[in-house]
């Protein structure tokens, strides 16, 4: 089992090693890289948008619940709803549903190209397999996943207001003056630097489980699979000590 | 020119060739036969460099393909093609897509050039110019392989692989799969290699046949030869039923 573990970390390198080569030419990984960015960008904008809403607005009302009785003011609800927000559920919650949806659909369109043999076949031109299939889908998801995590912050931000306002939980002047409180910037800093490092293990990790699948379709369900798990719990390992780091 | 020196591979267990010593010639068809299982697509792969030997060396010219560096082998692939038994062309693009995925990679043409470059390539393998527009998909199985081999010659290959070309297709339309490989062949002066079970195209266009039996060579030849050879397990290979073997005993009596 451990050294299972080991080989495959040791052939995950390998392959990024390989894939981040430079590119036989710009012009077909830029266009490929433009594909990506559509698919996972557009593609994913409307999931992302709808878990947002729900998460900033359970955050709202249960902390409402939660404070009720207690001398906090109410407008800690909005300081908490934006700082969680940023810090966690955008980046953290949005990459482990993409995970689910990109990463997925990378493993099973990379692995079904190695199962029908289109991967041999472009090996045999001279293409660079490792580098054309994977390194355009990661530099995709780096520009666009810090984009959708944004998105959802500010989504989650607004699904706060919806649940907290109407419902008479928060005042508005409280809601924005929480808001406003405490702000410091480095919380979005932080948000972008897990999107960045969760963006790369939610496109390399599925391209990884693909390229190297083998036998037949039941093969390729578990690879597809595996991808989504093992990106979940890279996704949460990093996500502990990238808090652990920037919180120091 | 590719010689193939002592290649052996095995799958754990499973010896699959133990020392293939062969040389493959400009302009000829040189053919692989062997049963099901024979190694055949094995062989082909190590060729090719998809798979690489236990043992063994195999020679580009006078070049050791697994000699060099990952930039030279790539180098090497430029001037290779190969048709796959399940002709493996792209499905999320179109037929003229596919044929010019080379020429995108590799050249610096124009789009004008590559596009008359596509249509050389569709109409020397004898396919109608509006396939292009098509996904390979709603192509036929002898059609797949044709654009198959239309991408495999777009950029004028020195080297031709095809595994089992007419696989799976009807004899008619598979003599004419092996006459049109043939031609480019000789037209091109192309080192082909191909993999095949099929009698018609042994006998039609085995200008360098190779028999493998059990991981060795059990025979080489060309197609006249396979008629006057004795070598028995040819025999049993070429003449498997019944009525052939009686057949070419009673040819050979007069
Ligand atoms: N990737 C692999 N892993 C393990 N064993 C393999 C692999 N590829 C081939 N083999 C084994 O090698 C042997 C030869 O297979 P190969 O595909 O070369 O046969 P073939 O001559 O091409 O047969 P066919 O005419 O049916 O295509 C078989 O016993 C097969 O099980
Ligand atoms: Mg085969």
């Amino acid at each position: 089992m451990n050294r299972n573990i080991l080989f495959h970390f040791g052939r995950y390198f390998i392959m990024l090693k390989t894939a981040f080569a430079r590119p036989e030419r710009w012009s077909m990984y830029y266009q490929e890289a433009m594909r990506q960015m559509n698919d996972i960008g557009i593609g994913s904008l409307v999931i992302v948008a709808l878990i947002s809403v729900f998460i900033g607005a359970v955050t709202v009302v249960q902390f409402a619940y939660q404070l009720g009785g207690t001398l906090v003011p109410r407008y800690y609800i909005g300081y908490v709803v934006r700082d969680m927000t940023i810090i966690e559920m955008a980046p953290t919650i949005t990459c482990l549903v993409l995970a689910g949806k990109v990463g997925s659909n990378i493993a099973a369109e990379i692995g079904g190209m190695r199962q029908k043999e289109h991967i041999d076949a472009m090996e045999i031109m001279g293409v660079n397999t490792a580098a054309y299939l994977v390194m355009p889908k990661v530099i995709a998801a780096l520009f666009v996943i810090p984009l959708l995590v944004c998105v959802a912050a500010f989504v989650g931000i607004g699904g706060g207001y919806i649940a907290g306002v109407p419902t008479g939980l928060i005042t508005a002047d409280e809601y924005i003056y929480g808001m406003r409180a405490f702000y410091d910037s480095y919380n979005v800093f932080m948000m972008f630097v897990k999107a960045v490092v969760f963006a790369f293990i939610l496109t390399s990790v599925p391209a990884y489980q693909g390229y190297y699948v083998q036998g037949g379709s039941i093969e390729l369900g578990k690879a597809s699979t595996q991808a989504v798990v093992y990106s979940n719990i890279l996704i949460l390992v990093a996500d502990y000590i990238i808090a652990i780091i920037m919180t120091l | 020119m590719i010689r193939a020196v002592d290649l052996h591979k095995s799958f754990g267990e499973n010896e699959v060739l133990k020392g293939i010593t062969s040389d493959f010639y400009p302009g000829k068809t040189n053919l692989i036969i062997g049963r099901s299982g024979a190694g055949k697509t094995v062989l082909l792969k190590l060729l090719v460099g998809l798979l690489t030997p236990d043992v063994g060396k195999v020679f580009y010219g006078d070049v050791d393909f697994f000699g060099l560096s990952k930039e030279g082998r790539r180098q090497i692939r430029m001037s290779v093609g190969m048709l796959f038994q399940g002709s493996a062309l792209f499905d999320s693009m179109t037929v003229e897509e596919n044929i010019r995925f080379p020429l995108d990679m590799f050249t610096n043409m124009t789009r004008k050039e590559k596009l008359d470059r596509v249509d050389e390539c569709i109409e020397r393998v004898d396919l109608k110019s509006k396939v292009k527009q098509i996904y390979p998909s709603e192509a036929s199985g002898g059609m797949q392989k044709r654009i198959g081999i239309a991408r495999a010659i777009v950029l004028n290959p020195k080297y031709l692989f095809c595994d089992e070309p007419n696989s799976g297709l009807d004899p008619k339309t598979a003599i004419v799969i092996d006459e049109l490989i043939h031609s480019i062949t000789r037209d091109n002066q192309i080192t082909t290699v191909i993999n095949s079970h099929d009698m018609n195209s042994v006998m039609e266009f085995g200008d360098n046949i190779i028999l493998l039996y059990d991981g060795n060579l059990a025979w080489q030849g060309n197609k006249e030869e396979v008629l006057d050879t004795d070598n028995e397990i040819l025999q049993n290979f070429i003449f498997a039923s019944p009525f052939l073997q009686k057949l070419r005993k009673s040819f050979l009596q007069g």
